[in-house]
């Protein structure tokens, strides 16, 4: 269960570690609205630049963003081959029926290949070096208009940050699970698809009904802390713009810029 | 010490109102301010739903509790449990906050503590439980002891005069219990505290100045815990365990060896034992 890297923290005190989480967030959504904006290899190569300088600052090895790929591969492969071989325009290579590998869908290949895996790495970027709890900031923060629509702000962001933080918990409990069940004669991923299914339930009823129970004893232990909703309380993390904040968004600026220059 | 914290009486309890099974059955006591209780019980004696009555988790069908002079009542439940920290069982479920220090600060935020007291507050609370080198630690890097003495740290932050541990030690190994319950007594010793300890683990019920003992979803021993261990056979009899040294004293009993009747401490048989050794 190592393999799922999003929405892990690794702890650091880097430049982007240190970034105000409102920058990080909205600068990871708006980098991917860029991502579609660009539209050639010039524009791409640019960005991949920029991902790696990011990448580079925040001091962890580029074997974890790689590794954030994986769960996604299958994925990629298929979309990026679709638009290999069904895709024609300008020379083509080679043609078998309705199968052609051609100029146009190489180049569209290789832009949705960067493009997922910018985008992977983006996010992959935006939970490592984010505390969750920081997430939850803002993204109360960035929904905090919508108060006066009468959208529950404060319970969505408790309700992220509470999923968040389970996160690891649940992933533990499981292997947990799925090892006890191994035990005790279950096969998982084996025999055809109706077996592979079947044979999950013995994983996903342990696992639904603990999360009832744990749900039930985190809201008493939060109940008997004194939790009564989100009126009157105080907060303990608060949010500071700083100068290196101001800096990354003068550097999206310039990445916008660059990219609206570059893009054909 | 003769300030009465916490008085309950004739509370009666049932989970479903048609249920035949009472979980509290009239039950009445009274602690002093700074007592250490513990209360014992089989499970499903009521031992748990005692607690949750006294935090006003749950509201009791009859019967009253006053905490600090006050009656428990709908209005005032959240003042009450300003005054009444609790610890759970499970490390894991009660761990609110994504870091340690955030976990801690839970309390004082939904207290609406001002933020420049809560970091005084915070930073004081862990260093007192010993954590302070894991401030920024995740749940999912403390062990088992680590995360409750979290959980205490959460409860001192708020100052409360009662706190309440709901089996807070039975998940843990014996050294985690042993590095809990030091901390809570020292907490306890340094700020004069009420603490209410439900527990199975009956050295640790050895420690307190009186024992509840719970049958049914009724008080039906309350004492020293050299009165309890003294109806030893019993206890054992309602599934309840008794300490080592009294185990000890049975086996020798059987034996056909003449024993003292009174209850004696680990220390004690040991004084016991040396000395009717010399005296043959």
């Amino acid at each position: 269960m190592d393999k799922l890297i999003l929405g892990r923290y690794i702890p650091g005190d880097s430049i982007v570690h240190q970034l105000d989480p409102r920058v990080k967030l909205l600068g990871s959504i708006y980098f991917i609205f860029l991502l579609f904006f660009a539209n050639n290899w010039q524009s791409y190569l640019f960005l991949a630049v920029f991902i790696l300088v990011a990448i580079k600052l925040s001091k962890i090895s580029l074997g974890f963003f790689l590794r954030g790929l994986k769960p996604l591969l299958w994925l990629i492969i298929f979309t990026v081959s679709l638009q290999l071989l069904f895709s024609r325009g300008g020379e083509i290579y080679f043609s078998f029926g309705p199968i052609a590998i051609s100029q146009f869908g190489l180049i569209n290949a290789a832009l949705i290949f960067c493009r997922f895996v910018f985008i992977i790495f983006m996010s992959t970027l935006l939970t490592l070096t984010t505390i969750p709890l920081e997430l939850t900031d803002a993204i109360e923060f960035i929904l905090s208009p919508f108060k006066y629509v009468k959208l529950p702000v404060h319970e969505i962001a408790l309700m992220i940050s509470i999923a968040l933080r389970f996160v690891p918990t649940l992933m533990d409990e499981t292997t947990k699970i799925m090892n006890a069940q191994r035990a005790r004669g279950v096969e998982f991923g084996e025999g055809n698809l109706f077996q592979q299914m079947k044979s999950i339930i013995p994983l996903l009823i342990p696992l639904f009904v603990s999360s009832f129970n744990r749900a039930e004893e985190l809201a008493t232990a939060m109940e008997a802390r004194g939790y009564r909703g989100g009126e009157g309380r105080t907060k303990y993390r608060v949010l500071n713009w700083e100068v290196t904040d101001t800096m990354a968004v003068i550097v999206f600026a310039f990445v916008t810029v660059g990219v609206i220059l570059l893009r054909g | 010490m003769s300030h009465k914290i916490i008085e309950v009486n004739n509370l009666s309890y049932k989970y479903q109102s048609e249920s035949e099974v009472q979980a509290l059955n009239d039950v009445s006591f009274s602690i002093e301010k700074g007592e250490w209780i513990a209360i014992i019980g089989h499970n499903g004696s009521g031992k748990s739903t005692l607690a949750k009555v006294l935090n006003g988790l749950i509201m009791p069908n009859a019967g009253t509790v006053k905490v600090d002079g006050a009656l428990l009542t709908e209005e005032n439940i959240w003042d009450v449990r300003q005054s009444i920290g609790m610890v759970f069982q499970n490390p894991d479920n009660q761990f609110v906050g994504s870091t340690v220090e955030e976990d801690v600060a839970f309390g004082l935020e939904n207290a609406g503590v001002p933020r420049e007291e809560m970091l005084v507050r915070v930073t004081e609370s862990i260093k007192k439980v010993n954590m302070a080198d894991f401030m920024t630690k995740e749940p999912a890097r403390l062990s088992g002891g680590q995360k409750q003495r979290v959980a205490i740290a959460g409860v001192v932050a708020l100052q409360p005069d009662v706190m309440i541990l709901d089996e807070a030690t039975s998940m843990l190994d014996p050294n985690g219990r042993k590095e809990v319950m030091n901390t809570v007594k020292e907490i306890k010793d340094a700020a004069n505290l009420t603490v209410i300890s439900i527990t199975h683990d009956i050295d640790e019920a050895a420690n307190a100045n009186r024992i509840f003992v719970m049958k049914g979803g009724k008080l039906v021993k309350v004492g020293t815990p050299e009165e309890i261990f003294a109806y030893g056979p019993e206890l054992i009899e309602m599934g309840l365990d008794v300490p080592f040294a009294e185990k000890l004293k049975y086996a020798l009993k059987e034996k056909g060896i003449a024993v003292p009747a009174s209850y004696l401490t680990e220390e004690g048989m040991v004084d016991w034992l040396w000395t009717s050794l010399l005296k043959k």
